[in-house]
């Protein structure tokens, strides 16, 4: 098992992609942050918290989650629901910014666009991933990216968080075939 | 799950795990979709066998919100009222290729037949069968309670709930004495003698055939429906002197304590068992546990039919 | 093994006191026993390892015949029965049409005869058409060529207790036995199952204990008061055990019978609401089990009865409450008692003879029957391997019914061969 970046590195890029966010977007005032749990949600608070301390005014920040949307659901036993949680001001014709921990497939992104459908009509959705680790299936690409790390589709990615592992840290294991 | 035929089945975890789910789907219906595509390509039949129109209507919205494809099959002008066996329905669901049958019916135990045999495969939800059980009830009712009273907590822990009614006859009864009792809370029944069961004892409540000494205590008076009937059966002498005793009037309704809730599954009869008064007051969520009704039984066919459903996994 | 032959020999097998004998049969009469007879001409039937029993009789089977030959006739019951190792059976009366009067019971009797596998005796209703309220053609019944002695509106309780007591009082002229089905009617009112603590559970109507005792503590004192013989069909109940062993020690005449399935079987049966375990009357608690145990091996209780109650599979295949009430119960009828009573330790086999075909014979009066295994008596026996552990099978049985409640379970105990009359009716799974 390979550690690909340690907990300095961790906010390192969380706190460069709070800046992009802010750079991209004019500011703050018309992004609603919303990660996807469980990681997701978990740095979705913490850019939240770094935006607020470049912009100094506070955030929109909430949880979507994707479980009812999925692709994939009749292959599995099934899922617990996580929270879904909206913010105050709503999504119609916001700027809303998903966060997840790793981008692979592009399958979880897909059916948060769904679940955003029926919620109501952004003005437009980026994606900010801590991990981008390649192999999409479906046209998705992410507007904010912590690290690109290229792995074969036999490894794994973790993502460790102090809230719930106890320490940040991102690990890989598994054999880098081709 | 794979099928929902008792509460005595289920485990704590899973019917814990229901609530939760319930509480992220009941948002649906605060959003401009009102619908999910989870259950699309599924058909649910509502087998009901016996009358009943606010419990077939609340499963058919809950599985039409998970865009199910629903067919019914009532009581009347179905060929189950003309006499054919459940053996036969069964497999004729079968050949309709049926993911999952809710079923309303008169017998005791038909849903665990229809479960048990091999004459049909899909998922068996049991709306109510006979005096036995109706565990889609319980679990809204545990949803209600747990919603006004347990104060973020998961379960109903110290939570005490009065039951007043036909004990003897009630499936909503039976289902809620398991479920409330499994969930934390303390049970009390009361009723006349006559309509409380044969081995009470081994039951975990208390029983009580004075209402009155429990009002000022309880956390929840949950009201049963009496049918009339049973007074031909001699269990009580008449209406009057069931409802002087047992039911719940503006008077029993005063000395509740101020956050106590007022519950009753209905149909009620208004006058017998529960005055107008009450089933009206504000301390009655009786409506609401109408409402509540379409997010459990979403949480239900979620749960039963959204994964791989030849996987049998405790929740 | 085929019929022609008439001088068997049975080799290596022991009677029920555990003596190893030889029997030897020739012309329907048992002609010798002793130990290591020689062959001569006799055919060898291989008992080795098997007890040897005096041929067991049936005081309760249902036979369907006339009226409902869908679930069993008189022909496959007796294939049942043989099989069971039964020599003897006695069919109730709740056919359709009724066996109230002669003809109907004559009917069944030459039915019974034209098997040529056992004996068939018909039992008589107590009133006609077992409504309980006036009394059937009794004396014609008994002066038939059926000649009748035991009498029973089974299926039926005769809950009246002015034409109990007429009955009772009028068998008397013939020795007669009026076999009683104790169920008060008005406290089983669409009763289902055993009022328990499972009933309360499942939602299923009760069926009170005290339904069954009131009546039997009223008939045994009817029986006294008039000085007649009472039979109380299957007994259920620790109370009613009771009352009978109280009424014995009292010197009335009360027999009492239990069935295989209330030996063995409870009402926690119930939990799946698979009817195959709805009977009437109902399987009771494990507490009503031991004190129907201790009341067969005491004697309390006399006979073991089957209530063999054929059933077709459409109303078995159904919800509880749609489901008739009954138990298929003749071909393994001493397999449950050798398991439930002697691998116990509760009984030896001479007393399973003693309850099995000895004891019934003398209530009904079967006069053939139940003798002794000795030289000159008729050659009605039962050959049991105690050692053959086998797996019930509802889709193997000779009845026409498969509503078996055993379906999946083993036994030790197994009946291997059944003579009637110095013929072989029954050898190696096959009747004759």
């Amino acid at each position: 098992m390979n550690t690909v970046l340690l907990a300095t590195d961790m906010a390192r890029a969380l706190s460069r992609i709070a800046h992009e966010i802010c750079e991209r977007n004019n500011g703050a005032s018309t992004i609603t942050l919303l990660g996807i749990p469980t990681r997701g949600a978990h740095l979705a608070k913490r850019l939240a918290q770094l935006i607020e301390s470049i912009e100094g005014a506070p955030v929109q920040v909430g949880t979507l989650d994707t479980t009812l949307f999925r692709d994939d659901l009749r292959l599995k036993a099934p899922r617990a629901l996580m929270p879904t949680a909206i913010p105050s001001l709503g999504i119609e014709g916001r700027t809303v910014v998903l966060v997840d921990d790793v981008l692979f497939s592009g399958r979880t992104i897909r059916a948060a666009l769904d679940a955003l459908g029926d919620l109501g009509r952004p003005a437009r959705v980026q994606l900010a991933v801590l991990i981008d680790r390649g192999h999409r299936e479906l046209p998705i690409r992410a507007d904010f990216v912590g690290k690109n790390i290229p792995t074969s589709l036999t490894q794994s990615v973790k993502v460790n968080l102090s809230e719930l592992d106890g320490v940040d840290e991102v690990t890989i294991s598994g054999e880098a075939t081709s | 799950m794979k099928h929902l035929l008792s509460i005595a089945d289920i485990s704590r975890e899973e019917a814990i795990t229901i609530l939760n789910t319930a509480n992220e789907l009941a948002k649906v219906s605060d959003t401009p979709m009102k619908k999910l595509p989870t259950l699309r390509g599924r058909t649910i039949v509502n087998l009901f066998a016996e009358d009943s129109t606010r419990t077939r209507i609340s499963f058919e919205a809950a599985a039409k919100r998970l865009s199910a494809d629903v067919i019914n099959f009532s009581a009347k002008g179905s060929s189950v009222s003309k006499g054919e066996s459940l053996k036969d329905t069964a497999q004729t669901l079968q050949a309709m290729g049926a993911d999952a049958v809710i079923i309303r019916h008169g017998a005791s135990g038909a849903p665990a037949r229809l479960a048990a045999c091999e004459w049909m495969s899909g998922a068996v939800i049991n709306a109510g069968d006979g005096t036995h059980e109706h565990p889609s009830q319980a679990l809204l009712d545990a949803f209600t309670i747990r919603k006004h009273l347990s104060h973020g907590k998961e379960d109903l822990a110290g939570l005490r709930i009065v039951i007043v009614g036909d004990i003897l006859h009630s499936r909503v009864a039976r289902s809620n004495v398991l479920l409330l009792t499994k969930l934390g809370a303390r049970v009390t029944v009361v009723a006349p003698p006559t309509l409380i069961p044969y081995g009470i004892e081994s039951w975990p409540v208390d029983v009580a055939y004075d209402f009155d000494s429990v009002i000022e205590t309880a956390d929840v008076i949950m009201m049963l429906r009496v049918q009339l009937e049973r007074m031909s059966e001699l269990f009580f002498p008449n209406a009057r002197e069931y409802s002087r005793y047992f039911g719940l009037n503006k008077e029993r309704l005063s000395r509740m304590a101020p956050h106590a809730l007022v519950m009753h599954p209905g149909p009620m009869n208004r006058g017998l068992e529960i005055t107008a008064d009450s089933a009206d007051s504000a301390r009655s969520v009786i409506l609401e546990q109408v409402t509540n009704g379409v997010s459990v039984r979403m949480a239900i066919l979620y749960l039963l039919l959204a994964g791989d459903t030849s996987i049998e996994v405790g929740a | 093994m085929s019929n022609d032959q008439r001088n068997f020999l049975i080799k290596g097998g022991h009677l029920a006191d555990g003596d190893g004998r030889d029997i030897r049969i020739s012309d329907g009469v048992i002609t010798e026993v002793g130990e290591n007879l020689a062959i001569g001409e006799s055919h060898v039937v291989d008992a080795n390892g098997c007890v040897i029993l005096s041929g067991l009789v049936d005081l309760h089977t249902h036979l369907r015949e006339p009226g409902r030959e869908d679930s069993e006739t008189v022909l496959s019951g007796a294939q049942a029965g043989v099989k069971g190792g039964y020599v003897a059976l006695s069919a109730m009366a709740n056919t359709s049409p009724v066996a109230d009067t002669a003809g109907v019971v004559e009917q069944v009797f030459r039915l019974g005869q034209a098997t040529g596998l056992l004996d068939v005796f018909p039992i008589g209703a107590v009133t006609q058409g077992i409504a309980g309220k006036v009394l059937a053609e009794i004396g014609a019944m008994a002066h038939s060529v059926a000649r009748v002695r035991v009498f029973s509106d089974d299926g039926n309780c005769v809950s009246d207790p002015l034409v109990m007591r007429r009955a009772l009082e009028y068998v008397k002229q013939f020795g007669g036995v009026i076999a009683q089905h104790a169920q008060e009617p008005s406290l089983t009112i669409d009763s289902q199952m055993n009022e328990g603590v499972v009933s309360a559970l499942l939602g299923l109507k009760g069926w009170p204990a005290v339904a069954e005792e009131a009546i039997i503590a009223r008939d045994v004192l009817l029986a006294q008061h008039v000085g007649s013989r009472l039979h109380i069909c299957h007994l259920t109940t620790a109370g009613g055990v009771e009352i009978i062993r109280a009424a014995k020690a009292r010197g009335i005449q009360v027999s009492a019978e239990v069935t295989p399935h209330h030996l063995l079987l409870t009402d926690e049966l119930a939990r799946g609401f698979d009817p195959i375990f709805k009977v009437n009357p109902p399987l009771r608690t494990q507490a009503d089990v031991l004190a129907l145990r201790g009341g067969l091996a005491d004697g309390t209780i006399d006979i073991v009865a089957t209530d063999h109650a054929p059933h077709p599979g459409e109303s078995k295949e159904c919800e509880w409450q749609e489901a008739a009430f009954g138990m298929l119960g003749l071909e393994h009828a001493l397999s449950i008692i050798s398991a439930t009573m002697v691998e116990t330790g509760l009984m030896t086999w001479v007393d399973v003879q003693d309850r099995m075909s000895v004891a019934p014979a003398r209530i009904a009066g079967y006069e053939n029957h139940g003798c002794v295994i000795e030289v000159g008596s008729p050659a009605h026996l039962t050959i049991a391997d105690t050692n053959s552990t086998y797996r019930v099978d509802r889709d193997q049985l000779a009845s026409k019914s498969k509503n078996t409640p055993f379906h999946g379970m083993e036994f030790k105990t197994k009946v291997v061969v059944t003579f009637f009359n110095g013929n072989v009716v029954y050898h190696d799974g096959r009747c004759a």
